[in-house]
């Protein structure tokens, strides 16, 4: 079983290094289909992996020992239980389909090579950072996924806002990843290890308060990951990136990273319940905060990019809650259609030549059948319409806000999923359906290449019966998961689901009846507050301009101009024309005279003598 | 009585004569006796020593240094009589060639 694990975890590398081999070079096919191969292979190595730990038994490797340094200890182990597996096969599966769609989506791209190269080197820490059975090789993981998160969006370096959003998206982790960090120090110094199983069988001697702060700290690194408030900002510029990596990255993996990682660390959250609840409600919080943002805005990506954000919230108030099981579900169902809905954007951003805007769109259906069918399907998967796999996940999570007593929380994610389904087929009208707005523009769309759209199909089956495969999954993650116990009788969760399902119904009637029907909303309303207030984000991003950059930069030029110029350079400056000036006056000494230097050859035999002589250290 | 104080005040005077000569003349030739002088200053000395102590090593040491003064002359006395050949002086203040 060792070898299947190495295979799953280290294919994806091979095909990174193979691809960066032709970084440099103008196109070459081979490079994807390599890293395409390798990474089924590594699908496959981890779907096996899936099938040998079902039961208890669970694959444990140390490759070797790491960092050890006096009691300090880490060895470079990996390990496969439940958790993992199931994470491992949602990243392989997505990440191959993402990489199969990515020969023909990065077809006519210059830096074909370098971007399989990144793109699997994502995949690879990804695996580092689920199958790693100890805190720091979680943390290196971690920071390996942010990197290439950065390389994959400024991918396209020459457009300005995308390495700008790259940055963005850098800094805004490094500074939850500081958080983190202090979590871990603050869990090595209560606990004196990082291994996960040390950690969890000793935590529950830690003092609660402290067990409060690394929970804390941790849920910090988690927050800015998953972009939950207010380190949100970031994803939705994060689309400057290309499509399948919006898809792969910024939708199935990297930011569920944070939900894993609670998940993962679930001994520890079960001791703070307190800590817990405060998780989940700023996760419903984010639901309902990011499916308002998704309402009115106009660009295809970023729609989908806040529908991220508010999903993430949803798996965040499972988590916390402490229904981890329900959270892991939605994880996994959510990489599928998701996935799925952004590389359906792809194919019609390509259809479009680029264009973003959905009120330029319209009738779209005509030409690309099947790739409106599918995104067609992701959306209802996600509005969570019975029985689609968000059906089945999304109805879960409302039920546990519901059975905890926490009204609030259930309300707001009855209404997130009101928007939800509201926002998803809003944007399926403005883009399938209604009028031929693109014709306008002289656009001629096309459907995409036949091997893109196969290698879309298998997500789209997995968004239409991954549902079904809840019980399985029950049993088979609670065996290391907690179980979670519903108290509510079955008629109120009845009633529960059967509201759920009305309000997700009569949010795509709306959306139907309104973009389908009437031909969208009167223009009066783009000219209200509440719009203007949504579509620019709550004003958010121009407050961290005005209240954090801007001061930020007055500062940076204060220090730059008074203290950096002036003490630090001077510094520097005046020693180097010291020493200059010294060397000059010296230079008197060196005049070729043989006479002169014996002289001098004395001098230096004599100091050296009084020192011999009278020097006493 | 002569002690060992004698010697080596006798050593001590021949080096400083020997330093004073290396300083002060300007021939090569004046420069390799001053050299010369500084090298016997340093036999004496060991000698001396070595008779005090009843050691042999310094003495033997001694003899080292003889041999070895005397290949140097041998070889400094060659070049000198190349570089005057060459330029016909050999004095040191004509030796400037690597001034920088």
């Amino acid at each position: 079983m060792e070898h299947l694990l190495y295979t799953a975890l280290f294919a994806p590398l091979a095909g990174s290094l193979f691809a960066a081999l032709f970084g440099a070079r103008p196109k070459m096919l081979l490079t994807g289909i390599v890293t395409s191969a390798l990474l089924a292979v590594s699908m496959v190595a981890s779907l096996l992996l899936l099938a040998y730990v079902d039961g208890t038994t669970r694959v444990h490797v140390t490759l070797f020992d790491w960092i050890s340094a006096g009691s300090f200890s880490i060895p470079f182990g990996f390990v496969v239980d439940q958790v993992s597996a199931i994470m491992m096969v949602t990243v392989t599966v997505v990440s191959t389909a993402v990489h199969v769609y990515s020969i023909g989506y990065m077809d006519h791209d210059k830096g074909f090579n370098r971007y399989f190269s990144y793109l699997s080197a994502f995949v690879f820490s990804m695996m580092i950072l689920i199958m790693s059975d100890n805190f720091v090789g979680l943390f290196i993981g971690w920071e390996g996924v942010g990197l290439c998160s950065w390389l994959l969006i400024g991918f396209w370096y020459h457009k300005h806002s995308a390495s700008w959003a790259a940055n963005e998206a850098f800094i805004m982790n490094r500074i939850a990843d500081l958080g983190m960090l202090m979590g871990l120090f603050l869990i090595y110094w209560q606990v004196g290890s990082l291994q996960y199983d040390a950690v969890f069988e000793r935590i529950e001697f830690v003092a609660p308060s402290v067990v409060a702060t690394i929970g804390i700290l941790l849920f910090i690194g988690a927050m800015g990951k998953s972009a939950q408030f207010p380190l949100h900002t970031w994803l939705a510029d994060a689309m400057e990136g290309p499509t399948p990596v919006s898809a792969l990255i910024h939708a199935a993996t990297m930011v569920t990273a944070g939900v894993y990682l609670v998940i993962r660390a679930h001994p520890i959250y079960e001791i703070i319940p307190q800590v817990g609840f405060f998780i989940a409600s700023l996760g419903a919080f984010v639901a309902v905060f990011a499916a308002t943002m998704a309402l009115v805005n106009n660009d295809l990506k970023r729609i989908i990019a806040y529908s991220t954000l508010s999903q993430l919230g949803y798996m965040f108030v499972a988590a916390g809650l402490g229904a981890y099981w329900i959270a892991l579900f939605h994880l996994m169902t959510h990489a599928f259609f998701k996935s799925l809905l952004f590389l359906g954007a792809g194919n019609v951003m390509h259809a479009m030549h680029d264009e973003l805007n959905i009120k330029k769109m319209g009738g779209l259906y005509e030409s690309m059948k099947v790739t409106a069918i599918l995104m067609v399907l992701a959306s209802i998967a996600l509005a969570g319409i019975y029985p689609f796999a968000g059906f089945f996940s999304k109805d879960k999570i409302l039920e546990v806000a519901f059975n905890e007593g926490a009204y609030v929380l259930w309300g707001a994610l009855f209404l997130g999923a009101g928007l939800t389904a509201f926002y998803s087929f809003r944007l399926v009208m403005l883009v399938f359906f209604g009028k031929k707005e693109h014709e306008k523009h002289g656009i001629h769309p096309h459907e995409a290449y036949t091997y893109v759209l196969m290698a879309m199909a298998p997500l789209g089956v997995l968004a239409v019966v991954a549902g079904f495969f809840e019980k399985g999954f029950h049993r088979f993650v609670t065996t290391l998961l907690p179980e979670y116990t519903m108290h509510i009788p079955h008629s109120t969760a009845y009633l529960l689901i059967g509201g759920t399902l009305l309000i997700a119904l009569s949010g795509i009637g709306f959306a139907v009846y309104m973009y389908g029907k009437k031909g969208g909303f009167p223009v009066w309303m783009e000219e209200h507050f509440c719009y203007k207030l949504l579509s620019n984000q709550y004003y958010i991003p121009q407050l961290y301009k005005e209240g954090i950059m801007k001061p930020f930069t007055t500062i940076s030029i204060f220090l730059w101009k008074s203290i950096d110029q002036k003490i630090v350079d001077k510094t520097v400056d005046v020693i180097a024309s010291g020493l200059v000036r010294l060397g000059k006056g010296a230079n008197g000494m060196q005049t070729g005279n043989l006479s002169t230097m014996l002289r001098w050859m004395v001098v230096g035999l004599v100091t050296l003598l009084v020192l011999a002589v009278f020097y006493r250290p | 009585m002569i002690t060992l104080t004698h010697y080596l005040v006798v050593a001590g005077a021949m080096f400083a004569i020997g330093l004073v000569g290396v300083m002060r003349r300007k021939n090569l030739l004046m420069l390799f006796f001053s050299t010369e002088i500084l090298l016997n200053a340093a036999n004496v000395g060991f000698a001396a020593v070595s008779k005090f102590y009843g050691d042999l090593t310094g003495q033997m040491f001694a003899f080292f240094i003889i041999a070895v003064a005397a290949s140097e002359v041998a070889v400094g006395l060659g070049l000198l009589v190349l570089w005057y050949k060459r330029t016909g002086s050999i004095d040191l203040d004509s030796l400037q060639m690597m001034k920088g």
